[in-house]
């Protein structure tokens, strides 16, 4: 099963803006996502979300001195869930096209509105028994190493052998990040579990 | 990972870069430790057209990026131990390719080529199987002599015995390797495949009927496994006896029979000086070849010597030393002024029944003049024989002595440079097979023999070694000599040896069949008494119903 959560904001081919249809309820960070171009779907990682006012330039005020608890706020003013939205960006690291799964850019961005899906365990083990994502994670502007380790320990847990892909995936970045000791060392922390 | 016990096809890495001269390097997989991977060890490479077969012989390690060293991941968390080990650090391993091995139509009909260039990048390596191994060195079939297994496998390792017999051996290795357990087992793989007569200097009474073991355990030896093939001949009867061994003949020499040089083989055993060794020639020639000997040992008294010195032209003070130092002869009771029956006939007589003759030293072992004098003097003699054999067989219809191997211990005191250009046994060595007679030659201090001689031994077969000098004058000619040392000073401190040379397709490390268990007597079809009751038993019910 998948699970609807939310449309495609703002495409570009390598990442996608989506704006969840509860407020405060994007998909985990590093989770997989899913979206429609036509009839490839295009694959993502969860790589930020934020939840702002829906009116660029205005911020929200403190509401809840009154109140006994934070959800009385929103009880309190109805209005407010309608006021504000929650998107999250995904980085495309995949596609499927005919029934074949690739670990790389898909010829065209989603389209604005194409519906969001977020991956469901089945899907997120079929789709990183390769880890040829790694290599765009790595390079991702911002946290990087924080998404690289988030989306692996989201992988991780679709596996029948959570430790063994671990083991595999820390393999490959052993490899892709070569002299970034650091970086590894970061990342395998992260993942350790 | 995969399980360290192997069924032979576990691979083990890739070809990152090579020669063919240096062997090739091979990148360890990650699941692969260096721990489990031993030098000496076989493996085969998939290279695009031909399979090579090859030898370990080192074992390192590497890593990626050298800033690991300094900033060590945390390696105490075993998730992160496992996922550096064969990325960002990683084993390599040194392969020295050997043979091609199948892959092509060609060479499967040929059976294993010597290598003629090396496997392509990224060719995988991985460990050979028992069948590889078998087809490398041959399937030994049930009569077919052994001599060890590969490391960590179980296929037999042929030693050829008939290609051994043809060019001079040797056996060396440290004390206490093994080099007496291995050399008893060559002589049972030539006496079992009837590919030689054996005659056998026993310096430490270890060959003929029994040795030790470490443990102070009795081990068979040869009469006792092939009781009528072998004869036991002995120049201290009285040991013998104390003993217990029956013995077939005791060895005398007859003072008529010891020539100046064989005394000149003695020179530096007895510290004699080169004026001393040319005064034996004169005094045989005042006295005459078969008197010499006794008579000037007759002389007592001084005066009767100076007269002799000036008649002789010689110095007082060297005739007297000479006296001395032969005054030891006498104290050897094998030693006898004229010998009721000649040793060598007896010996010649045996060998040519195709008998075996190992001739127990007793109590003389422990004298290394004692083994010398007598070894260069019935050495000399018989090769005598053989050579005129080998010549009149050349003209007349008459068939060649059978091939003969002559083993010795302490093999640097015959070979030395200083007299290996003088001993039979250099003259042997170099002679090959010309006149059918060959050495295996045991030692532990192999530098000291005569480059050239080592040089002309066809097979050698290395326990340890760890003097640099032993190494380098074991190895010294063969290709791969750098890649092979590092597996001759890795080898087990007992009971392994490399081999090399004629008697093998390829440098073989192996661990040496057991010896001196009752079932390693039995493979080589010995049968207690009371077994071979029973079937004398069993034939004669079979014969008479
Ligand atoms: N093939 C073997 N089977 C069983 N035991 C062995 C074998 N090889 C060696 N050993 C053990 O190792 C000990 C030493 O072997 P061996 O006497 O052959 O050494 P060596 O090299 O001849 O020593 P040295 O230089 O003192 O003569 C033996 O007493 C025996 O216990
Ligand atoms: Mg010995």
């Amino acid at each position: 099963m998948v699970d609807r959560i939310g449309e495609v904001i703002e495409a570009s081919t390598g990442e996608f803006m989506a704006q969840c249809y509860e407020l405060h309820q994007p998909p985990p960070f590093g989770s997989l996502v899913m979206t429609k171009e036509g009839e490839v779907e295009i694959y993502g990682v969860v790589s930020g979300a934020t939840t702002t006012s829906i009116e660029p330039g205005r911020r929200p005020i403190a509401r809840g001195s009154e109140e006994a608890d934070e959800e009385g706020i929103y009880r309190s003013s109805p209005q407010l869930a309608k006021l504000l939205r929650t998107e999250f960006s995904a980085l495309v690291v995949g596609h499927r096209e005919n029934e074949r799964l690739h670990h790389y850019l898909p010829p065209r961005p989603a389209r604005i509105h194409s519906f969001v899906y977020l991956c469901d365990t089945d899907v997120v083990a079929l789709f990183s028994q390769s880890l040829d994502f790694l290599s765009i994670l790595v390079s991702a502007q911002g946290q990087a190493d924080e998404l690289v380790a988030a989306s692996l320990r989201h992988a991780a847990a679709a596996h029948k052998a959570p430790r063994d892909f671990l083991v595999k995936a820390g393999k490959d970045l052993a490899v892709l990040l070569g002299g970034e000791t650091n970086r590894l060392n970061t990342i395998l922390r992260r993942i350790r579990g | 990972m995969e399980t360290l016990h192997n069924h032979g096809e576990r691979r083990l890495g890739i070809v990152a870069s090579g020669s063919l001269t240096k062997g090739v390097e091979v990148r360890l997989d990650g699941g692969i430790s260096v721990e489990d991977i031993a030098v000496g060890r076989y493996v085969t490479v998939e290279g695009e057209k031909r399979r090579f077969f090859g030898m370990i012989t080192d074992v390192a390690l590497d890593a990626i990026d050298p800033r690991l060293m300094t900033m060590p991941p945390d390696v105490s968390d075993p998730f992160i131990a496992e996922v550096i080990t064969g990325t960002s650090t990683f084993g390599r391993l040194h392969v020295l390719p050997a043979l091609t091995i199948g892959g092509d139509a060609l060479s499967l009909l040929e059976g294993p080529q010597p290598v003629k260039t090396v496997p392509a990048h990224f060719s995988t390596v991985r460990e050979a199987s028992e069948q590889d191994v078998e087809r490398v060195f041959g399937q030994v079939e049930e009569k077919q002599f052994y001599i060890g297994t590969p490391l960590d496998m179980e296929t037999k390792v042929r030693l050829d015995p008939e290609k051994l017999v043809m060019r001079s051996s040797g056996v060396f290795g440290k004390t206490g390797t093994g080099k007496t357990f291995l050399a008893r087992l060559i002589l049972i793989g030539i006496i079992q495949e009837g590919a030689a007569v054996n005659l056998v200097f026993d310096m430490h009474n270890e060959y003929g009927w029994e040795g030790t073991s470490e443990e102070g355990r009795k081990v068979k030896a040869l009469k006792q496994l092939f009781p009528s093939k072998v004869a036991v001949f002995t120049l201290d009867e009285e040991n013998a006896r104390r003993r217990k061994v029956s013995t077939d003949f005791v060895v005398e020499i007859g003072y008529d029979e010891v020539e100046p040089d064989d005394i000149a083989m003695l020179h530096e055993t007895l510290g004699l000086t080169d004026a001393a060794v040319q005064a034996t020639y004169r005094l045989a020639r005042r006295f005459g070849e078969r008197n010499w000997l006794e008579s000037f040992l007759a002389i007592e008294g001084r005066e009767e010597l100076n007269e002799l010195a000036q008649s002789l032209g010689e110095h007082e003070a060297t005739l007297a030393a000479l006296r001395r130092r032969l005054e030891m002869l006498r104290r050897l009771r094998f030693l006898v002024p004229h010998a009721s029956e000649n040793a060598i006939q007896r010996i010649l007589e045996s060998l040519d029944r195709g008998i075996h003759v190992v001739l127990e030293f007793g109590r003389y072992g422990d004298d290394i003049a004692s083994y010398i004098l007598v070894a260069n003097l019935l050495t000399r003699r018989i090769h005598e024989r053989y050579r005129e054999r080998v010549e009149r067989a050349k003209g007349e219809d008459v068939a060649r002595p059978r091939p003969l191997v002559i083993t010795i211990e302490e093999a640097h005191k015959f070979l030395n440079p200083d007299i290996s250009g003088q001993t039979i046994f250099g003259t042997i060595a170099r002679e090959m097979r010309k006149y059918n007679v060959t050495l295996l030659v045991i030692d532990q201090r192999p530098s000291g023999i005569d480059d050239e001689v080592m040089s002309q031994l066809g097979t050698k077969i290395t326990c340890l070694l760890d003097d640099e000098r032993d190494i380098d004058s074991v190895l010294a000619g063969v290709s791969g000599k750098s890649e092979l040392k590092s597996v001759l000073a890795k080898l087990d401190s007992k009971q392994q040896a490399l081999i090399f040379g004629h008697a093998v397709p390829m440098p073989v490390v192996v661990r040496t069949r057991e010896y001196g268990s009752p079932q390693s007597y039995k493979e080589f079809g010995f049968r207690e008494a009371l077994e071979r009751k029973k079937k004398a038993e069993e034939e004669a019910k079979d014969l008479w119903g």
